[in-house]
């Protein structure tokens, strides 16, 4: 069975159709990567499978792992096991990062009916995925995201991803805004996750980020539509001849 | 984006959930106020001559603005005409004889303490919280007298402070807030019937937390609470007040004074967690609050320090303020506010620096939701002689959904050069991007929105008592329940 399965979606935002008819089929194990010019609805589409309300689907259907994620709030997607990496991490005052992982811990531990993780069990449990991440410890303490540079931020998704172990993650661009070294560490901490049960979309702009987290699938995302679908190859012929090309030819969604 | 706007703006109001009413027999004197009265008040209570020549000069003093209808008008808080004599000045459950002991509390009261969870019973209070309870306008009960009279700690009610320490109540009483401060003190020093009094002696730091819990149980009955702490030289005392009050259609007065005074190397911290009846959704009934509260840092390196977390009453007009007399004394104003639905709160502080080196700290939280209205009014006065005084005033608004309103007043005024005044101040939205955040991490959007407004004043919890801070989040939520979607 396959973990996601989209099917003529078509999304809007304040009224405007952004999202075209999306036809994308993942299963676990599966790495697929997502290209496609400034404003094409790669985030869109990232929002839409998390469940942002003020995303409408105004047609198609989305089944994850079996069910139907439409019919699911932000929360529950999340608890089901889909995670997505923001683009633009939101900071929250006042709340520790500790504090906070754990409170999303426990979430979905109750909603999988699993035990509570107190803060004694949890400590070491973040610290290995900091550590997996070469993130300092004071970044435990810190409010979430608050004053972290760009770059921290973009770690501190995949400290997160790391500890809370989703069936299917959504990375928004989680290498732009990452120095050389940093995009490796995050490569490498994404790499320690992949595994036959889990599944991951990669939206990126750059090969870069596919020379170390190399993809099963790569797709070209233009205009609300998935105009070409090929392997890994295709992101180098992208990254040769960029998008206009691609446009003449027939959407084709692969699988 | 607009589906979420909508579900901010749709407040679904959780029920207040201290509203029952208790009956039992009152005593209580004929609505109307006048001389008469004033003097009936102080004979029921059986108090000393100087009581009600006290009373009686604050009386002719309120009656004579009242005449003037000289009732304060420069708050942002709108309320129709209050009818004074149509209130009832004094109201208290009927008692057949003396309490000796909490066995004889009527049932009933006791009763209405355990649905408030309060730990009225000697064994729930191995917590180490002393509690003095005030039902309308009598203290019924106070608890853990004992151990505090072992380490010399006074803490009563008023009324037997009045029978009992009547020269400590005589030296102090008025020192800080006079019976002519303003409208609603001078109302209070006539008419007041009970409130608590707290003396620690020199050097004894207080073996526990001090607590009273106020209820207005009564109908059409003002509740005039005064509560007087004293702490002396080198004393310190960590002091904390609870209110509550059931739902009743019609708006209730509360005017209560609360004068605090320390001595040299004196420490008092005074917490409120205050729930009184907000009224309903449409803004009908609710508690209007006009409390004047304020302590005088007398001795040197002295300390004052209020915190504050005001959810409830439809209308609040409180400025917990210090007077920073004494060199080197320390004064703190921490607040948060939070209206909902038609609330209304005009509140903030007043740090007047008096003696040298003085530092003052404010840090003020307003939330607003539904059709709330918030408003930080604080003044900091830097008088001639307070050579290197400082002050650091923080002041930040959180607006949950687009009705409501947050607006802030500072007052400045610096007579000494030497001052360094520091001024922050913020105004936000409650992110939809926050509370999606967190939800995407798979915490429910009540939750979420608690969790964004805990750490917006997380600054002014972490100056609560600890088992108080966790109350103080607990109460915010359920304050704001359903205003988020
Ligand atoms: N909340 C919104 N209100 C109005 N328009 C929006 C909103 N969100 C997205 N859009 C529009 O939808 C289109 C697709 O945006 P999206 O963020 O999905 O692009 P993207 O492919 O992720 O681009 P980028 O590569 O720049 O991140 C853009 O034209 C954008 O302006
Ligand atoms: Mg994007």
């Amino acid at each position: 069975m396959s973990l996601l399965e989209i099917k003529n979606l078509h999304a809007s935002v304040n009224g405007n159709e952004i999202l075209k008819g999306i036809d994308l089929t993942v299963n676990p194990g599966e790495v697929h990567s997502i290209m496609g010019p400034n404003g094409s609805g790669k985030s869109t589409l990232a929002q839409v499978l998390a469940r942002r309300e003020s995303y409408e689907v105004t047609a198609g259907s989305i089944m994850f792992d079996g069910k139907d994620l439409l019919e699911m709030k932000p929360e529950d997607a999340a608890c089901e096991g889909l995670f997505m990496a923001f683009q633009y991490p939101v900071e929250i005052p006042g709340i520790s990062n500790a504090y906070f992982l754990r409170a999303a811990l426990n979430a979905v531990l109750k909603y999988r009916g699993q035990d509570e993780m107190d803060a004694i069990d949890f400590l070491p449990l973040l610290k290995e995925k900091m550590r997996l991440l070469e993130m300092d410890e004071r970044f435990l303490n810190r409010p979430v995201n608050e004053g972290f540079s760009g770059g921290e931020k973009k770690r501190n998704e995949i400290v997160q991803m790391a500890v809370l172990e989703p069936k299917l993650a959504v990375l928004d661009e989680t290498d732009s805004g990452l120095d050389i070294d940093a995009l490796k560490i995050v490569a490498k901490g994404v790499n320690a996750m992949r595994n036959k049960n889990r599944a991951m979309v990669l939206v990126t702009h750059y090969q870069r980020l596919l020379d170390y987290i190399v993809p099963d699938f790569v797709h070209v995302l233009v205009n609300g539509r998935i105009v070409k679908s090929g392997g890994p190859e295709l992101a180098l012929e992208l990254e040769e001849k960029g998008y206009s090309w691609t446009e003449a030819e027939p959407a084709g969604a692969r699988r | 984006m607009s589906s979420t706007v909508n579900q901010i703006n749709d407040l679904t109001q959780q029920e207040y959930k201290w509203g029952f009413i208790t009956s039992i027999d009152e005593d209580r004197l004929p609505p109307g106020l006048n001389e008469e009265i004033v003097r009936a008040i102080s004979l029921k209570k059986g108090e000393p001559e100087f009581m009600m020549e006290w009373r009686l000069k604050a009386y002719r003093y309120w009656a004579q603005l009242e005449q003037k209808q000289a009732e304060p008008k420069w708050a942002n808080v709108k309320y129709p005409p209050i009818d004074y004599q149509a209130l009832s000045y004094y109201s208290a459950p009927k008692q057949k004889k003396e309490l000796k002991s909490l066995e004889e509390v009527d049932p009933e009261i006791l009763d209405t303490y355990a649905k408030l969870g309060i730990p009225l019973h000697e064994q729930k209070l191995l917590a180490g919280v002393a509690v003095d309870a005030v039902f309308d306008s009598v203290s019924v009960a106070t608890t853990f007298k004992a151990k505090l009279a072992e380490a010399g700690v006074i803490f009563c009610s008023f009324s037997e402070a009045v029978k009992n320490h009547p020269e400590l109540v005589k030296k102090y009483l008025g020192s800080v807030v006079p019976v002519t401060d303003n409208f609603f003190a001078a109302l209070n020093s006539a008419v007041f019937s009970d409130g608590s009094f707290v003396y620690v002696p020199k050097g004894v730091r207080c073996p526990m937390e001090l607590s009273t819990y106020f209820r207005i149980n009564a109908q059409n009955t003002g509740q005039f609470e005064r509560t007087l702490i004293i702490a002396d030289e080198g004393a310190s005392v960590s002091y904390l007040e609870g209110c509550t009050a059931p739902i009743r259609d019609e708006n209730q007065l509360h005017a209560a004074v609360v004068e605090l005074i320390a001595h040299d190397n004196a420490t008092i911290k005074y917490s409120t967690v205050q729930n009184w009846y907000p009224g309903d959704k449409e803004g009908k009934g609710g508690i209007y609050n006009f409390v004047t509260k304020r302590g005088k840092a007398l001795g040197k390196n002295s300390k004052i320090s209020w915190t504050q977390v005001e959810t409830g009453s439809a209308i609040t007009w409180k400025y917990p303020s210090c007077i920073l007399q004494g060199d080197n004394s320390i004064g703190e104003f921490y607040s948060v506010a939070l209206t909902n639905n038609y609330q209304q709160a005009d509140t903030g502080t007043k740090m007047i620096h008096i003696g040298k080196n003085t530092k003052s700290t404010v840090v003020s939280k307003g939330i607003s939701a539904g059709h709330g209205q918030n408003t930080y009014r604080g003044m900091v006065k830097i008088l001639k002689g307070a050579t290197g005084a400082r002050n650091y005033t923080q002041c930040d608004s959180l607006l949950i959904g687009d009705k409501c309103g947050a607006h802030t007043f500072p007052y400045i005024e610096v007579k000494n050069a030497s001052a360094r005044m520091e001024h922050e101040a913020s105004t936000s939205k409650i992110g939809e991007d926050q509370i999606f955040y967190l939800q995407q991490r798979g915490i429910s959007k009540e939750e979420a929105v608690s969790m964004i407004i805990n750490g917006f004043c997380k600054a002014v919890f972490k100056e609560l008592p600890m088992e108080f801070a966790v109350e103080a989040q607990k109460l915010l939520s359920i304050s704001l329940e359903g205003s988020v979607g």
